[in-house]
């Protein structure tokens, strides 16, 4: 199986593995700052996913270990993409469920459609346990590259 | 039967949520649409007749009329099959 709107949703610099992460905000900056790192968004951005955060809760930690963090699109985005960073030692989120969170990925989208298909993927390479293994213990990041 | 996926602002979680869902449906042979959608407009919005959303939201909602499942691993089709078939069959 082969993920060409992952690979390309995942520009250069963004995916960092191993990151060590103070709280659980500062795992939510990480993935943000992948996102400013690869081009996708302005650092406002990066403060915009930690605000949604403070309003909504950890919900967005929706599988075991696995975190989603984004914000709304804004003039904070210049592409759609995605970053994912995985986390030296696991962060409790406050999500009763899914507790510790070993994977940030963090997503940006320009409007309310045009990452569809780029979500389509990551629904289907997140549903993969091999897959989530491979990622979780990465060593380097062309191990999770090679995924796509 | 419509059928609400909700999360916070409605572009991200629930849209993972509702592409799972769509899926199990099909497979359960149930014939529903879903939407994703953010927590406010869920609040307003009264024509559905399920929510999906995680156990987090679930309890920002309590009171709604349409009848909520709560789901805690979005990509476990087998939790999302177990509950959807426990309420909708």
């Amino acid at each position: 199986m082969s993920f060409a709107k992952l690979a390309e949703a995942f520009a250069d610099d963004s995916i960092r593995v191993l990151a060590a992460a103070l709280d659980r905000e500062h795992a939510v900056e990480l993935a943000g700052d992948l996102l400013v790192s690869s081009g996708r968004v302005t650092p406002e951005y990066t403060e915009q996913m930690v605000e949604v955060f403070e309003t909504h809760g950890p919900y967005f930690v929706i599988a075991p270990g696995i975190a989603i963090a984004h914000a709304k699109p804004s003039d904070a985005v210049i592409s759609t993409g995605l970053s994912l960073v995985t986390l030296a030692e696991p962060v409790v989120f406050g999500n009763a469920a899914n507790d510790p969170v070993r994977l940030v990925i963090g997503m940006c989208a320009v409007d309310h459609d045009s990452h569809l298909e780029m979500l389509a993927e990551l629904a289907a390479i997140l549903g993969n346990s091999d897959a989530v293994n491979i990622m979780l213990n990465a060593g380097d990041t062309e191990q999770i590259r090679s995924l796509f | 039967m419509k059928i609400i996926a909700v999360c916070g602002m409605g572009i991200g979680t629930s849209v993972l949520l509702k592409m799972n869902a769509e899926k199990v449906l099909a497979q359960l042979g149930i014939d529903a649409t879903v939407e994703a959608t953010d927590m406010k407009t869920a609040r307003a919005s009264s024509d559905a007749q399920v929510i999906l959303t995680t156990p987090d939201l679930a309890q920002l909602m309590d009171g709604l009329k349409p009848e909520i499942i709560t789901i805690e691993h979005f990509f476990d089709l087998e939790e999302i099959t177990k509950k959807l078939s426990a309420s909708l069959l």
